[in-house]
């Protein structure tokens, strides 16, 4: 069943810059799609459009559909059908808010849970996202948490109303090495256990050959290649695909140079 | 956070709480009646009359006493004028897009470059001079200032991503404008605040000097100073005594602003 389906997205300024260009795709059920693109690729835009969150000053035409509502001409914010984890942790969490109670807004809304029937979906979240020590977690700020710590509390956040569709705007992006894999082998885990579909948005090719199965990579706001990660990253068509490829490739063959000496 | 910081707010609560205190005393008990004139014109200090008596034979601790209620209720009238005007008029002009924001923006501008006697004045000029004109004068001049910070800082709030995820979630903007945006831009704006109240204390002072605020017999500090003026050199107490007081009302006032601010930045920005 398709989820979202995106059908020729264009998004201008008032300008008249056409900065996402005639972009469709389709995600369904428990898919698993990448957005791949350098930044200004419209990669993030097309993430806003499918939201029906457009920065005011910017237009969209053709159309998109999630889960039935029109998002371009009825958005409509829904936590149990999609939501979002952001690049940067720290401005995603209200800095005034703990954990727990950041995670508790949501369900209490969708779920309509109260008291310890809230306290206990909090702690299951927090478990879901595997974090340890969830009682100081929860009652924890975000300037108390670290980057990775605040990144899973945002997934928890996210996931608390079992959305169908998670949006993952350059998830690892701000973090460490080590914490990106732990927090991708984390989503990846997630999207698989509650088969929750997943739209992932990044200009790494590495990264979304983790956690991605389909991809469609965006160049100044066109889909300029489409297909299953495998094929993209085996036999590349469109001369961008092959640049972010074989920039991919210099790092490994950098990395084993320098293992070698 | 270091020790200093409590020191601020220690000192300046202190200070502030001196003259509450006092205020709230003159609601009790006064020495002398404020229009009794029976201790004789321009008395030195001392005796009956602890600071003396003003030109009149009025009892200058008594006076004092009275003016406190006035410079204490200007700092909070003012206060909470500016606070809601200007919080509101921020929040409408944080939301603003394209030319109304700007608009906004300018007229803020506008209304901020006016100085502050320059429009209580004209306030006085059409209202005549009573207390109340005086404190709408100075609450209006204080809402603009509140109304640019406010602006600058919901529109900070509002680009950051937790607010697209409450707008994911289908939180509405009111909803969001409570849980996220006030809560957000409260230690802020509460700071700046109390720094304005210690200002409109000084602005309303600075009114009743010029005989555009409270008008006699109700003793303000302000008009005591302009009374004592032609006496400073023969009798400097009826001219020290309000001028102390002021001091330390605005201290007080601008010690706990900053001290505020430095307890509540800890818990807020990092």
């Amino acid at each position: 069943m398709t989820l979202l389906s995106v059908d020729r997205l264009s998004v201008t300024d008032r300008a008249g810059h056409v900065l996402v260009d005639d972009v469709s795709f389709r995600v369904a059920a428990g898919d698993r799609t990448g957005l791949i693109g350098e930044s200004g690729s419209g990669k993030s835009l097309t993430a806003l459009a499918v939201l029906g969150l457009l920065p005011r000053g910017l237009t969209a035409t053709g159309s998109v559909s999630l889960d039935g509502a029109d998002m371009i001409r009825a958005p409509r914010g829904h936590g149990d059908v999609a939501a979002v984890v952001f690049q940067e942790p720290l401005t995603a969490l209200d800095p005034l808010m703990t954990a727990g109670r950041q995670i508790a807004g949501p369900i209490r809304r969708f779920r309509a849970l109260r008291g310890d029937a809230l306290r206990d979906a909090v702690r299951e979240a927090l478990d879901a996202v595997r974090l340890t020590d969830t009682d100081r977690i929860a009652r924890s700020y975000p300037h108390q948490l670290s980057g990775g710590q605040r990144q899973r509390v945002a997934i928890a956040m996210a996931i608390a109303c079992r959305p169908r569709l998670l949006i993952a705007d350059e998830p690892t992006t701000a973090l460490d090495v080590t914490v990106q894999a732990e927090i991708l082998d984390l989503l990846d885990r997630i999207v698989t256990e509650n088969d929750t579909a997943l739209l992932f948005i990044t200009h790494d090719l590495p990264v979304a050959a983790r956690v991605v199965r389909d991809t469609h990579v965006l160049q100044s706001g066109r889909v300029v290649e489409s297909g299953p990660i495998t094929s993209l990253v085996t036999a590349p068509q469109h001369p961008y695909t092959r640049t972010l490829v074989e920039s991919a490739r210099r790092f490994d063959a950098a990395l084993e140079r320098t293992g070698r000496d | 956070m270091s020790r200093r910081r409590f020191l601020h707010l220690a000192v300046g609560l202190t200070l502030v709480l001196v003259v509450a205190g006092a205020v709230v005393l003159s609601y009790f008990w006064l020495p002398f009646a404020p229009d009794d004139t029976s201790g004789g014109r321009l008395a030195p200090p001392g005796g009956d009359h602890l600071l003396g008596t003003d030109k009149l034979g009025r009892d200058l601790f008594t006076q004092l006493l009275i003016g406190g209620r006035i410079a204490i209720g200007t700092a909070l009238g003012a206060a909470a004028l500016g606070g809601v005007l200007g919080v509101t008029f921020g929040l409408l002009a944080g939301f603003a897009t394209r030319w109304l924001d700007d608009a906004a923006a300018v007229l803020l501008d506008i209304l901020i470059a006016f100085p502050t006697l320059l429009l209580a004045m004209l306030i006085v000029a059409g209202a005549g001079a009573s207390l109340g004109t005086a404190v709408v004068a100075i609450g209006l001049a204080m809402a603009a200032v509140v109304a640019r910070l406010t602006r600058v800082l919901v529109k900070q709030i509002l680009a950051r991503d937790y607010i697209t995820a409450a707008r994911v979630a289908g939180i509405s903007w009111p909803g969001i404008v409570v849980s996220h945006v006030l809560p957000n831009i409260a230690p802020t704006v509460l700071v700046n605040l109390a720094l304005q109240a210690g200002l409109a204390v000084l602005a309303e002072a600075s009114l009743s000097y010029l005989g555009l605020g409270t008008p006699p017999p109700n003793a303000s500090w302000g008009r005591m100073l302009y009374e004592a003026q032609a006496t400073v050199l023969t009798a400097p107490a009826g001219a020290l005594a309000p001028g102390i007081a002021l001091l330390v009302l605005v201290i007080g006032v601008n010690l706990t602003a900053d001290g505020l601010r430095d307890v509540l930045s800890v818990k807020g920005s990092r």
